[in-house]
């Protein structure tokens, strides 16, 4: 069974996917020109968009039947250009378990993401301060903290320099390895792509071309 | 003292005078405001005749309908300002929230405070009920209109803290929290500060008002004091139940923001 299956799925004008299939414990990469729709298909994922048309199948359940909070307690997104909360680092990083009513963790589970994301910083200092690549790596590590099933990527690496941005998919891949998670990612990067994936998927076109390679 | 000193025609007249001070500064300053004063203060004057000579025909004849319709009619002529001011920012889920929470929370608060409080006979006594429910619909009104001010306002400028919310797991109330926590503290400060300098900074209009109709000041202070906390807890109850209603209209059944 496949993770999320999309069938004659569309979303306004912007998406036309007659059909999609993305696997379990696998990671999938969309790629394709900007516009094309891959941000769309990551919000239909964890429904913070609604398709206007079609089905969603996830783990052979109707998303449109599924609860949306409870949904997105499983399958976690990064959004592109994520929203940093007032106060500190901890406090950032803590934010997702609060808002999902789990126990949080001690500093020394904070400081040990703190690292895996390689943001070097006390926990104490304001998050507002941090350069646009930190903020990323910080939101990324807010999110890898909530230890979903699966993980929704958009342009984890967008803001990073080519060095630091190698760290982190390599860290991300062997995470998701590693436990047995699923992935799927938006990159810009041919690269990475083809390098990490076991899926890649173009969209082109809001989806109305895309082909698998 | 015994009674009040009536105030004559010749009197009242005279107070005219004050109008005709205003008017020629603004005139002297060059401030276009001659047309709006003469028109504000003939209005004043004539809907105050026309409230005084239905209040004397209302309390010579009492009658639960008659009552019940005047305090309806307030609550309409207080949500209806409260439309107006904020116009097309209103969805229409939001303002039956607000017209629900207006007549439920001011209701509520005035029956128990006329019944259970000062225990009038008959109930609908309208020597108390009126003047009571214009003090309890009206501060609960600026109440709710900043309520929902404050609402709006946060709604638009947080819109992509509360959607991150979201993206993490959050419920709608929860990513909404901070939002209607601090919108309550802005609807409800103003009734607060009014309680701390009453007394010192002013006297309040009710209780003025009942001293110079011959009431002893301390039975004065007494309904002065049981006014004022009938309003706080109408200010928050509306308030409150604005918020708790409210904030789910921004939502829809699948914790998106709506458009």
């Amino acid at each position: 069974m496949a993770l999320f299956e999309f069938s004659e799925v569309k979303f306004k004008d912007l998406l036309d996917l007659p059909a999609l299939a993305i696997e379990k414990e696998r990671i999938t990469t969309l790629v394709g020109p900007s516009g094309s729709g891959k941000t769309t298909i990551l919000k239909l994922l964890n429904k913070m968009l609604s398709p206007t048309g079609g089905r969603i199948m996830f783990n052979g359940a109707d998303l449109g039947r599924v609860n949306p909070v409870v949904h997105r307690r499983q399958v976690a997104m990064l959004s592109q250009s994520p929203v940093i909360f007032e106060g500190t680092i901890r406090d950032n990083l803590q934010i997702g378990l609060k808002f999902q009513e789990k126990d949080l963790p001690d500093d020394t589970v904070l400081l040990e993401i703190l690292e895996r994301v390689k943001l070097l910083k006390p926990l104490d200092s304001a998050a507002q301060t941090l350069s646009g690549g930190e903020k990323q790596r910080l939101a990324l590590g807010r999110v890898l903290l909530l230890d979903a099933a699966v993980y929704l990527l958009d342009e984890p690496s967008a803001a990073l320099d080519d060095q630091t941005e190698e760290l982190i998919i390599e860290m991300i891949n062997a995470h998701v390895r590693a436990a047995k998670k699923s992935l799927v990612m938006v990159t810009h990067s041919k690269a990475i792509a083809e390098e990490y994936s076991d899926t890649i998927i173009k969209i082109i076109n809001g989806g109305r071309r895309w082909q698998e390679a | 003292m015994n009674g009040i000193i009536d105030l004559s025609v010749l009197q009242v007249a005279l107070a005219y005078i004050f109008v005709l001070i205003t008017l020629a500064i603004v005139r002297i300053r060059g401030i276009r405001r001659e047309k709006e004063l003469i028109i504000s203060s003939i209005r004043m004057t004539l809907q105050l005749i026309l409230a005084g000579y239905a209040l004397v025909y209302i309390f010579d004849y009492p009658s639960p309908l008659i009552t019940a319709a005047i305090v309806l009619l307030m609550e309409a002529f207080a949500i209806y300002t409260i439309f107006s001011k904020f116009k097309a920012k209103l969805s229409s889920p939001l303002k039956r929230v607000i017209a629900f929470s207006m007549t439920l929370g001011t209701l509520s608060c005035l029956l128990y405070f006329l019944l259970v409080v000062v225990r009038i006979t008959p109930w609908y006594s309208p020597q108390y009920f009126i003047p009571l429910a214009g003090m309890v619909v009206g501060n609960s009104m600026t109440g709710i209109a900043l309520g929902v001010k404050s609402l709006l306002e946060g709604m638009t400028t947080q819109r992509a803290l509360v959607e991150e919310a979201l993206i993490l797991g959050a419920t709608p109330q929860a990513a909404a929290k901070s939002i209607i926590n601090n919108t309550f503290d802005a609807a409800i400060l103003p009734t607060i500060n009014s309680m701390v300098g009453m007394g010192i900074v002013f006297l309040p209009g009710m209780m003025t008002g009942q001293i110079l109709s011959g009431v002893a000041p301390t039975t004065a202070i007494a309904y002065q004091i049981a006014i004022m906390l009938g309003i706080l807890g109408a200010v928050a109850l509306t308030v409150i139940i604005m918020l708790q209603l409210g904030y789910r209209t921004f939502f829809n059944k699948e914790a998106q923001l709506n458009p």
